[in-house]
């Protein structure tokens, strides 16, 4: 097919392709119609048809040039391209060593759940303000094998961990077949990363307010808003290290569980009941905790759980030597309640670790993105020794 | 006095002051200090008089970081107090790198700017400063070290987590004034409050804070 420009010289002319345009056998396809002389006239011609209505055109007299040659070409290179635009979309031109926004993320949480089919991107909620909680499931087969929880972003304002969260859940998805660690975990245990724990503060802190904390909702009796998610959970609640002011950064909330945030996540694990470990990321400081924070008494199984934190910290220290101070909450960082690791270690998962990532305080919250990929590099290290040794006892 | 571990709070606490301290003391819009590694901790109880720490510090110049620094602290928490600074000793063992280049190029270059020198959120969102703002940011350390050190407790841990506005004011008389509102990030209670704090500086003389307060709180959503 052929396309052709018209260009009319007079109201005769014009007449002219108005005749044409009612011979319906030739199948003309008018892209602009003759109406004035004074516009082009475009018209998409039959293959069939291009040689009598170029004898007709030239035998009138009326000035016409080829607009396009072959329209089949035309269409065929736009169809490549698209498929070529959306090849090098899909091939994972994502940053990772740069933040992203919630929708950012969201996407390419989707394309890893494309790309590998062990991969599988589940709802576990919604936010206070409607937002889905997305979950990655890794899992190579099975029927609720032993599994590992792994969230990031309780705190929204601790960008780097939702930032390497990502960059963990591709290493994992794309390790698995050729590291021999991960492929052993996930042949014999799946893996859960929630790498948006609080979607609704994460937003804020990109739209409103860099330093906030909190969840978003709204408090009864009160102005302020939002709730410390790692204050709310149901251990110790509402004991020495979580604040009863819903203006503080650290408010408790006004009652175990009341943030749907943390109640799903709750939900979830309970109702799968086979967890075995439950690892959690923050910043800044540069820490590798286990309970307790809301009392200072050590956990029954204070040995096992202090050589394993030396044991990742060492393997974090390997890489860049950055250090990570390990320790129970309780004499590392302050005594808090509420606090997530104490409820799933109280809750049967006996592997419950809290990390804060880089760095000591120098850049703290707003660290260069620079720095994304090696903190996600050595906390992965980290996390690996942990999980490495949570596959050992489960076998 | 009672030996710690390093990685316990309180000792961490400590050096956070020491290091605030020591911001203020030595640092400039060309010397950043930072700390490295917290080597020793030890407390003494003292009858009537409040808690003192010993420190063993390793620190880093952040213009300078092929080397460490070695330096001990002393850091005593008044007993009961909420509102006297703590008294802090701290000795450097060696050499620090000499800004004396750095300083007088900043120094002549915000003294010739016709405008004055106004920025905001240094570093931004994503952690950038831009290397023209670097010593600004390198000041604002001094500035929130200062009141790091005048506002810590055994219960506090201050960081400044991002200075939020500066706004050079030009004077009369040699010094260069920067007036800013820093953000600092209390550990323990996890708030981010604001401080304004107004920084007076000379290259000879080094910083001088002529005056600070916590902002009065605004509503924040």
């Amino acid at each position: 097919h052929q396309v052709l420009r018209i260009k009319t010289k007079n109201e005769e002319e014009v007449k002219q392709l108005q005749l044409l345009e009612s011979l319906e056998h030739l199948q003309l396809d008018f892209w602009i119609n003759p109406s004035a002389h004074a516009l082009p006239v475009d018209v998409r011609i039959p293959a069939v048809s291009v040689q009598s209505v170029k004898a007709f055109l030239e035998s009138q007299g009326i000035e016409y040039s080829i607009l396009i040659e072959d329209l089949q070409d035309v269409l065929d290179k736009e169809k490549q391209d698209m498929a070529e635009s959306a090849q090098r979309q899909r091939s994972s031109s994502f940053d990772f060593g740069a933040y992203h926004t919630l929708d950012d993320i969201n996407e390419e949480l989707d394309h890893l759940a494309s790309e590998y089919s062990f991969v599988e991107k589940i709802q576990i909620g919604e936010s206070y303000e409607k937002r889905p909680l997305y979950v990655l499931k890794f899992s190579t087969g099975g029927t609720n094998r032993p599994a590992i929880w792994l969230d990031a972003g309780i705190h929204s304002r601790e960008w780097v961990t939702q930032a390497s969260a990502l960059w963990i859940a591709n290493k994992i998805a794309s390790d698995y077949g050729t590291d021999a660690s991960v492929t052993s975990l996930l042949d014999k245990m799946d893996l859960f990363l929630l790498p948006v724990a609080n979607p609704d503060g994460f937003v804020y802190t990109h739209t409103s307010n860099r330093m906030w904390r909190k969840t978003r909702s709204k408090i009864p009796g009160s102005v302020c808003i939002g709730v410390d998610p790692n204050r709310n959970w149901d251990a110790g609640f509402g004991g020495p290290g979580a604040s009863k002011n819903p203006c503080s950064d650290s408010y408790h909330g006004p009652s175990a569980n009341s943030e749907v945030e943390v109640k799903s996540v709750v939900d979830f694990i309970k109702n799968h009941g086979n967890f075995k470990a439950f690892l959690t990321l923050h910043s800044y400081s540069q820490l590798l905790m286990y309970p307790y924070g809301y009392k200072c008494t050590r956990p029954d199984d204070y040995a096992e759980l202090e050589s394993l934190g030396r044991a990742a910290a060492s393997s974090i220290r390997s890489l860049y030597g950055t250090t990570f101070q390990v320790g129970t909450i309780c004499k590392t960082i302050y005594q808090a309640s509420g606090g997530s690791i104490d409820w799933s270690y109280d809750n049967g998962i006996k592997y419950s670790f809290a990390f804060e990532l880089r760095d000591t305080g120098n850049y703290g919250f707003l660290l260069p993105a620079s720095q994304i990929v090696p903190a996600a590099k050595e906390t992965w290290l980290g996390l690996k020794k942990i999980m490495e040794h949570v596959l050992n006892k489960s076998s | 006095a009672m030996e710690l571990p390093p990685g316990h709070f309180s000792a961490a606490r400590a050096a956070a002051v020491a290091v605030g301290y020591l911001r203020y003391l030595r640092g400039g819009p060309g010397r950043g200090l930072e700390l490295r590694a917290l080597r020793r901790a030890r407390r003494q109880d003292i009858d009537d008089v409040g808690h003192k720490y010993y420190l063993e510090l390793e620190l880093e110049d952040v213009l300078d970081k092929d080397r460490t620094v070695n330096c001990t602290a002393e850091v005593l928490y008044h007993l009961g107090s909420q509102t006297t600074a703590p008294d802090v000793q701290v000795t450097v063992q060696g050499e620090l790198r000499s800004t004396e280049e750095a300083d007088k190029e900043f120094y002549n270059r915000i003294r010739s700017l016709e405008k004055e020198l106004v920025a905001e959120n240094i570093p931004d969102s994503h952690g950038n400063v831009p290397p023209e703002l670097e010593p600004i940011h390198l000041l604002a350390w001094v500035a929130s070290g200062y009141v790091i050190w005048q506002n810590s407790t055994e219960n506090t841990k201050f960081h400044l987590a991002q200075v939020k506005h500066v706004k050079q004011v030009k004077r009369s008389d040699e010094d260069l004034q920067f007036d800013y509102v820093v953000l600092l990030h209390e550990m323990v209670s996890q708030e981010v409050m604001p401080w304004e704090v107004t920084v007076l500086w000379h290259p000879g003389r080094g910083a001088r804070v002529s005056r600070h307060r916590r902002s009065p709180r605004e509503c924040l959503s």
